[in-house]
């Protein structure tokens, strides 16, 4: 018996009506925290309480993602916070993460097997632990990465960024237009790391990090948290919270294995599936939050999720204006580029910073028109490449 | 084409020596078959007993069939260097202090896609092969070499981290009275060592080959009897600074088993020498090798045991003498961890019985000690950690594999 082809399947797909993702939560990041990670969440979890009006008991489900959070998982945090929970989950998707707790957080509420669930990732970042998060990083890594040279995410994304310039013509200064408009989008964003502008020379002019990759296209690790709720939409009103609506969503996991270096994530599988489920076309959305520990990624996420074909991602970004009065909006708060990447958290950032444009509560620079955005989701470089991808499109409330 | 080194210039005196870091060692437990393989020079990789894919990373279960049946092969390391990217930072130690540092994907001829170290002379988009090699941590890694040699290739500053090529390097021999550690002293010379030390005991008692002995460049004779303490120490006082590669030619062979003969005295003796001897000679050379693993072009590199191929599996007709060996290979396993820190490789060689005056009645086939420098010289280039010389110790090395059992029963016959 054969799988049935993924048209086939999309039609078997249940909407995601009923359901909605309330109460962005951020906890301002910083650069190094004399604080564990179970600080961070135990934060993020308080002012996603306190913002709704509620007590830790009447929190139902937890879905947690953290890299730092050893040696406890999501069930010992349910005693360190004094939460008891029907439904819990752990989602160790690096930037996957949030997408991926969306969607299944919101199938849980609507199968009536939580009312209340709290999706929060954070985690903390101590003098050197970064180092000792990426020699463990997974059993691939350790055993056939990063024993070449320790370049760590960098060097794994430069020969990404090198064999995808070979390949299709993309040239530094594409990169560093994405970063730049970042770079703007983050000026007024409070909690922002990187405060100073950013000029397309400057970026050009940066030291090298591991060929083709420079400063300016690596994050910044740091410490952060950030949450949200999911629940039904009379729950969401009843508590006063405006609620995004959840359109489609879409995940996959190590797609393409023959690709002998990473062109595409596993986005290109679902992308049809994902506009149909949402009912718009890609020209349709006013906005898109990538997942952007390094430029190339974003690149390919604009061809993988509809707006360009494979390869047309430099000519795109020559095309288009990316910051947030520009014709293509893109990480409208800075991305983790200017705002910095709290581990697991950074793959919350683009999915809170939508929620809070598609409900007019931009901290920084509010879009002119925000009725639809799609954020996407990558993550897990357990060897030579991204495994995880995902995306959701996302719709104001109704 | 790579630079050729230059002779370094001797050290001064007040500099810090600075200390030897380690590249990353943690490996998984699968991980280790590369572990024997690049201990033995070999290039070999899992591959399916089910469906006979080459597989890589090392896997718990094949990624095309899910089998458990993933044996380490010996396969082609051929492939072509599809990208490269060259680290300039890095959060390692050992590594912030190497940068630039080029590592890229090659795809292998035989199907997996793989991420190693480059030699200088490699180039994105040709054909390279891939070589296995024991890193300072002892642990194995990828390097991709040039399809074809090229000049200078070994004074790579990458391929050298990974050996223990004698050029430019201090050799100590601690016994240049036997045929051995003369045809050692040769071969260094030959190899380009800085500096051979030949240690001999009792220096003015004459002794075949001296004349000849003396007259290798470089070659400078000193006190040396690995039975006395307070010998062993006051050169390692004197010259363990800059000492690179000790190389142990000491040799006790007596033919006799266990029963009758000359009782526990021949067995005392071969103790004294070889056992004790090299416990001596680690206890006074380790602490300075150990401490001088980055010491720059000719920083300290390698413990070499001469061993008979038979301290794996005694021979009885040469039974004490190869009890004497197998102490000695236990003991270098030892050491050989506690050098590791140093980056300080410990290489085993195993030989059969040599072209010498004490095996004088074993038929052959026997290596002549010039054979058994050769190798020693070859295995330090390779920066391998076990090596098998001559027909015989290959042989006994292959029915290890396959049954040790009827080996065992077979050389008591």
């Amino acid at each position: 018996m054969t799988a049935p082809p993924a048209s086939a399947r999309s039609s078997l797909r249940r909407s995601y009506d009923g359901v909605v993702a309330c109460l962005p939560v951020t906890i301002p990041y910083r650069r190094y925290s004399v604080n564990g990670a179970q600080w961070w969440v135990g934060r993020a979890l308080h002012d996603l309480i306190k913002g709704a009006g509620l007590r830790p008991k009447d929190i139902d489900g937890l879905s947690v993602s953290s890299f730092t959070m050893a040696p406890d998982s999501a069930i010992g945090l349910t005693q360190h916070y004094g939460l008891s929970p029907r439904w819990l989950d752990n989602v160790p998707l690096g930037g996957a993460s949030a997408v991926v707790a969306l969607r299944r957080a919101a199938r849980a509420v609507q199968a009536g097997d939580a009312d209340l669930v709290a999706c929060v990732a954070g985690d903390t970042n101590h003098v050197d632990s970064f180092r000792k998060t990426l020699a463990h990083f997974s059993r691939f890594a350790q055993d056939a990465v990063y024993p070449y040279g320790a370049g760590g995410a960098n060097a794994s994304f430069a020969l990404i960024a090198k064999n995808y310039m070979n390949t299709f013509g993309a040239r530094r200064e594409d990169f560093g237009k994405l970063c730049v408009a970042q770079r703007a989008n983050a000026l007024n964003f409070p909690h922002a790391l990187m405060k100073s502008p950013l000029t397309l020379d400057a970026y050009m002019a940066a030291r090298p990090i591991a060929d083709p990759i420079h400063l300016f296209d690596c994050v910044m690790p740091c410490a952060g948290a950030e949450a949200f709720l999911v629940c039904r939409e009379d729950t969401a009103r009843s508590l006063g919270l405006p609620g995004v609506r959840v359109l489609a969503t879409i995940e996959r996991h190590h797609a393409f294995p023959d690709d002998p270096v990473q062109i595409r994530g596993g986005w290109a599988v679902d992308v049809d599936e994902l506009w149909a489920m949402a009912g718009v076309t890609p020209d349709a959305v006013d906005f898109v939050e990538t997942y952007d520990d390094y430029p190339v990624i974003s690149m390919m996420q604009f061809e993988d999720l509809g707006f360009c074909a494979k390869g047309e991602g430099p000519d795109f970004v020559r095309a288009h204006s990316f910051t947030n009065d520009g014709d293509f909006p893109h990480n409208t708060s800075g991305g983790q580029l200017s705002v910095g990447q709290a581990g697991a958290a950074g793959g919350y950032l683009g999915l809170v910073e939508a929620m809070r444009q598609l409900t007019g509560t931009a901290l920084g620079n509010p879009l002119a028109h925000a009725d639809i955005g799609l954020v996407s989701g990558f993550g897990m470089i357990n060897y030579d490449r991204g495994l995880s991808s995902c995306a959701a499109v996302l719709a104001r409330p109704s | 084409m790579t630079t050729p080194l230059i002779k370094p210039p001797r050290k001064d005196p007040l500099a810090r020596t600075r200390l030897p870091l380690l590249p990353p060692a943690a490996r998984s437990r699968t991980a280790h078959g590369l572990t024997a393989a690049a201990a033995e020079g070999r290039f070999a990789l899992q591959v399916c007993q089910d469906c006979a894919a080459v597989v890589y990373p090392p896997r718990d279960a094949c990624p095309s069939c899910l089998s458990a049946r993933l044996p380490f092969r010996d396969v082609d390391p051929r492939g072509k260097l599809t990208v490269e990217t060259t680290v300039r930072v890095s959060p390692e130690p050992y590594f912030r202090e190497r940068v630039p540092w080029r590592v890229g994907l090659v795809k292998l001829d035989v199907g997996p896609m793989v991420v190693a170290h480059l030699h200088g002379d490699t180039r994105e988009g040709e054909v390279v092969c891939l070589a296995l090699k024991l890193d300072r941590s002892g642990a194995p890694v990828m390097l991709a070499l040039p399809e074809k040699d090229t000049p200078h290739m070994a004074d790579d500053p990458i391929l050298r981290e990974l050996t223990c090529d004698p050029k430019f390097r201090r050799i100590l021999i601690t016994d240049g009275r036997n045929a051995v550690g003369q045809a050692m002293a040769k071969a260094f010379a030959d190899a380009g060592a800085s500096a051979i030390f030949v240690g001999i005991a009792d220096p003015w008692k004459p002794f075949a080959g001296e004349a000849a002995l003396k007259a290798i460049a470089g070659v400078e004779i000193v006190p040396l009897d690995l039975t006395d303490s307070a010998s062993v120490d006051k050169l390692a006082a004197q010259n363990g600074g800059r000492i690179d590669i000790v190389v142990n030619t000491a040799e006790h062979v007596r033919p006799g088993g266990v029963i009758g003969g000359d009782g526990v005295t021949v067995a005392r003796e071969a103790m004294e020498l070889r056992y004790l001897g090299l416990m001596r000679l680690a206890q006074a050379f380790g602490p300075g090798l150990r401490m001088r693993g980055a010491d720059g072009v000719n920083s300290s590199a390698a413990f070499v045991n001469l061993l008979s191929v038979h301290a794996l599996a005694n021979w009885p007709a040469y039974g004490v003498y190869s009890a004497a060996e197998a102490a000695c290979l236990s003991l270098a396993q030892s050491l050989r961890a506690e050098l590791r820190p140093g980056g300080v490789k410990v290489l085993n060689v195993f030989a059969g019985p040599l072209e010498t005056e004490w095996f004088q009645t074993v038929p052959p086939p026997k290596v002549a000690p010039a054979a058994l420098a050769k190798a020693v010289v070859g295995a330090l280039r390779q920066g391998i950690e076990d090596v098998y010389v001559g027909d015989v110790a290959q042989d006994i090395r292959a029915r290890l594999d396959i049954n040790p059992k009827a080996l065992e029963r077979e050389l008591g016959e």
